[in-house]
């Protein structure tokens, strides 16, 4: 009992992280339709620039109290929402109306580039950290096993349910939201209407970036060591989440993140951790083949 | 008419460095490295970073002055005619296949070309090969496939295992690997039946990395991340290729020097027949009706349905073919290498083989060749740039999509014509070509 609790614990946190870069690529999938193959390189991004500040402000001694990890966060949003922007005008902007298989692989040679850039710019040794926010609070005691919250899991779901809500507040109640929601439903009727149809897809990747910038800060503090290679994997299960959420849904999207976090959790902590992968991947297919709109997502009506 | 507006170009490419400042100033500028202590420090590099900063900025001036040209001739250029590079390059490819052919036969003869240039040509053709296997099921059936290395890796597998477990030879293997990667083909091809398009594409990536990360753990069978070595050589037919150079070996035999040149000579003209094989089926399964169910249903499987073509055995046959030459040049790579492991078979080398095909442009034989020996050539150019080289290789695939989102051969002959034989644009289709 309590050893299945602290996994739970452990997998929320880390279905908040899945939680928010799985947004990043249901925006953006909701929108022009294309998988941002490079949004999990994206979230690597995030998590170099979190470490450059914090190693920055770690030598001038002011890495102290919320103040600072705000700082952080807001530096490395900054940054990356940048290389967010970019990615888009540069890999996918001219392949706009193109036929379908030119910006996957405009994007998977993007997902590329990124990766061997951050490589070539930071080394390929894994960088370690020391806990920012170390400690934590025992939550039951069950005989010997102990089991704990440590604040930076706090940290973590605290700071996300914090930039979700901001950017729920974003989609459903602003004008931009509303020209995101009817780009997303009809993009060349939205162009008709006056919607700046390629700002609206700019601004979706920053958002996009952005929040993965934050899954790449909390991964780094969660964790403590990143390399080039972290995105990947997680992109690729943080497109899982997507899909289980159903794709193109922006709550699908955080609800898939932490069904995904779970289930890699269970699944490391009662049966295997060298095939947990496997389990993520296997979720995946099977949910496609039998749901292939995801939870929440809506049936997809083909004109012919 | 329009010309170069100097101060825009000016703002934008001062914005253009702004941008370059904010991306490379923190990742390039501020390095981080792990000090003797453990701890982490900065290390800064403000050059490098001018100097980035500075390039872009200049090759943005010289893009607005290349563009603001082009629009100039392009005001004046009689647009009736058809683009001057689709006509040459629809006769480049007509005389480019036999050429290449008979270069790539007369290889090993060319002075000049040692063991280096063989084992280069070996490799280019081992992605000729895969590039013409995936071709089949995304080029012609349309099937966006990101885990065809899995079939490659079943291939590889098969053979070393088979060879290893019940001392299998080489032209025994060959064969099976082929058959049990079709099978896999059909295996992974059921459970996909109903996705499309980039749902199929991350579907087939999971299977791809399932049996990656299956082939990493099971380490009583396949050795774990140490892989399977002492896989045996080709033999020329039974003949052994040896040093010793007795009369029960390829030299001996045929009562010239031995030389370990031989045996690279054999695997190349192997490797060769191989992709020819792949080529050569292809194209006669093109003009065949499954070749043209593959072809119609590329292009709408709902009028396909309609028109009662069976989409579960058009789409099946696709993935198990495709598979099927993947699991051939695994096992040519086997024998080749002597060594494998699940290193080999990352999703990064499902992704070359794909941008392969999709930079040769979508259905193309010749295509799907050059763009191999672009892509796998220049990236052994750049072999001395180490870990730049991957680097390169992902703005080249980014650029030349860019730049030729159809691919390199934008056009081709139909493969059946009604009446008379017209030229189809690549913009008339929705994915593949002709």
């Amino acid at each position: 009992m309590a050893y299945a609790l602290q996994q739970l614990i452990n997998g929320v946190a880390l279905g908040m992280i899945y939680g928010l870069i799985a947004v990043g690529y249901t925006m953006v999938y909701g929108i022009i339709g294309m998988i941002n193959f490079a949004h999990g390189d994206i979230f690597m991004v995030g998590a170099f620039v979190a470490l450059i500040t914090i190693v920055l402000l770690l030598s001038g001694g002011i890495m102290e109290g919320p103040g600072a990890i705000m700082l952080v966060l807001l530096v490395s949003m900054c940054v990356t929402a940048l290389y967010g922007w970019t990615v888009e005008r540069v890999a996918y902007r001219p392949l706009r109306g193109s036929f379908r298989l030119a910006p996957l692989i405009s994007a998977i040679g993007m997902s590329i580039v990124l990766q061997n850039y951050v490589q070539v710019a930071q080394g390929a040794r894994v960088k370690p950290l020391e806990p920012i926010v170390p400690g934590g609070f025992t939550v039951m005691t069950e005989g010997t096993f102990v089991v704990q919250v440590s604040w930076m899991q706090l940290v973590i779901v605290l700071v996300t349910l914090a930039v979700l809500a901001v950017f729920t507040w974003l989609v459903t109640r602003t004008a931009l939201g509303r020209s995101m929601r009817a780009c997303e439903q009809d993009r060349r009727m939205a162009q008709l209407l006056g919607i700046n149809t390629d700002r609206v897809i700019s601004i979706t990747f920053v958002i996009g970036a952005a929040l993965a910038s934050v899954a790449g800060m909390m991964y780094l503090l969660r964790y403590g060591v990143i390399d080039f290679y972290i995105g990947f994997l997680a992109g690729v299960k943080a497109f899982t989440a997507a899909v289980l959420g159903g794709i193109g849904s922006l709550p699908g999207a955080v609800l898939g993140g932490l069904l995904i976090g779970l289930i890699e959790t269970f699944w490391s902590a009662y049966f295997s951790v060298a095939y947990k992968d496997v389990a993520t991947f296997a979720i995946l297919a099977i949910v496609l083949i039998f749901m292939p709109t995801g939870l929440l997502g809506r049936a997809e009506v083909e004109k012919v | 008419m329009k010309g170069l507006d100097p101060q825009a170009a000016l703002k934008d490419m001062l914005l253009a460095g702004l941008v370059a400042l904010g991306l490379f100033a923190p990742l390039v500028g501020l390095r981080t490295d792990v000090s003797p202590t453990g701890a982490l420090f900065i290390r800064t590099r403000w050059t490098d970073v001018a100097i980035i900063v500075g390039l872009v900025m200049a090759g943005r001036l010289a893009m607005h002055i290349f563009l603001a040209r082009r629009e100039a001739r392009a005001a004046m250029a009689d647009l009736s005619k058809p683009g001057r590079f689709a006509t040459q390059a629809a006769f480049l490819a007509r005389i480019l296949g036999p050429v290449l052919l008979g270069v790539a036969l007369l290889l090993p003869a060319i002075p000049g070309i040692g063991r280096y240039e063989l084992d280069l040509g070996i490799l280019v053709l081992t992605y000729i090969m895969l590039g013409w296997g995936l071709n089949i099921v995304v080029g012609l059936a349309g099937l966006l496939d990101l885990g065809y290395v899995a079939f490659y890796a079943v291939g590889a597998y098969s053979y070393a295992l088979l060879a290893q477990y019940f001392g299998f030879s080489f032209w025994l293997c060959l064969p099976l690997a082929g058959i049990l990667a079709a099978f896999w083909g059909i295996l992974l091809g059921f459970p996909v039946l109903r996705l499309r398009g980039d749902y199929l594409a991350i579907v087939t990536l999971a299977f791809g990395e399932i049996i990656r990360i299956v082939l990493l753990n099971w380490v009583s069978l396949t050795g774990g991340s140490n892989g399977i070595s002492g896989i045996p050589r080709p033999s020329f037919f039974g003949l052994p290729f040896s040093m010793e150079g007795g009369p029960g070996t390829f030299a001996g035999f045929f009562g010239i020097e031995p030389s370990p040149v031989h045996r690279v000579i054999f695997l190349y003209y192997l490797i060769l027949a191989l992709a020819m094989l792949t080529n050569w089926v292809s194209i006669r399964i093109r003009k065949q009706p499954l070749g043209r169910a593959w072809e119609a249903m590329r292009e709408d499987e709902i009028a396909c349905r309609s028109l009662g073509i069976n989409i579960r055995n058009t789409k099946l046959s696709a993935f198990m073919i495709g598979a099927m030459f993947g699991g051939f040049a695994g096992a040519f790579f086997a024998t080749r290498q002597g060594f494998i492991s699940p290193e080999s078979f990352t999703f990064i080398e499902s992704a070359i083989i794909l941008a392969i095909v999709v930079l040769g442009g979508l259905g193309s034989q010749i295509g799907v060749a050059i763009a191999a020996i672009v892509m796998i050539g220049g990236f052994e150019l750049f072999r001395d740039l180490e870990e730049w080289r991957m680097l390169v290789f992902g703005a080249a695939m980014v650029l030349i999509m860019v730049w030729r989102p159809r691919g390199l051969v934008g056009s081709r002959q139909p493969t059946v014509v009604l009446r008379e034989r017209r030229r189809i644009g690549s913009e008339h289709v929705a994915e593949g070509r002709g």
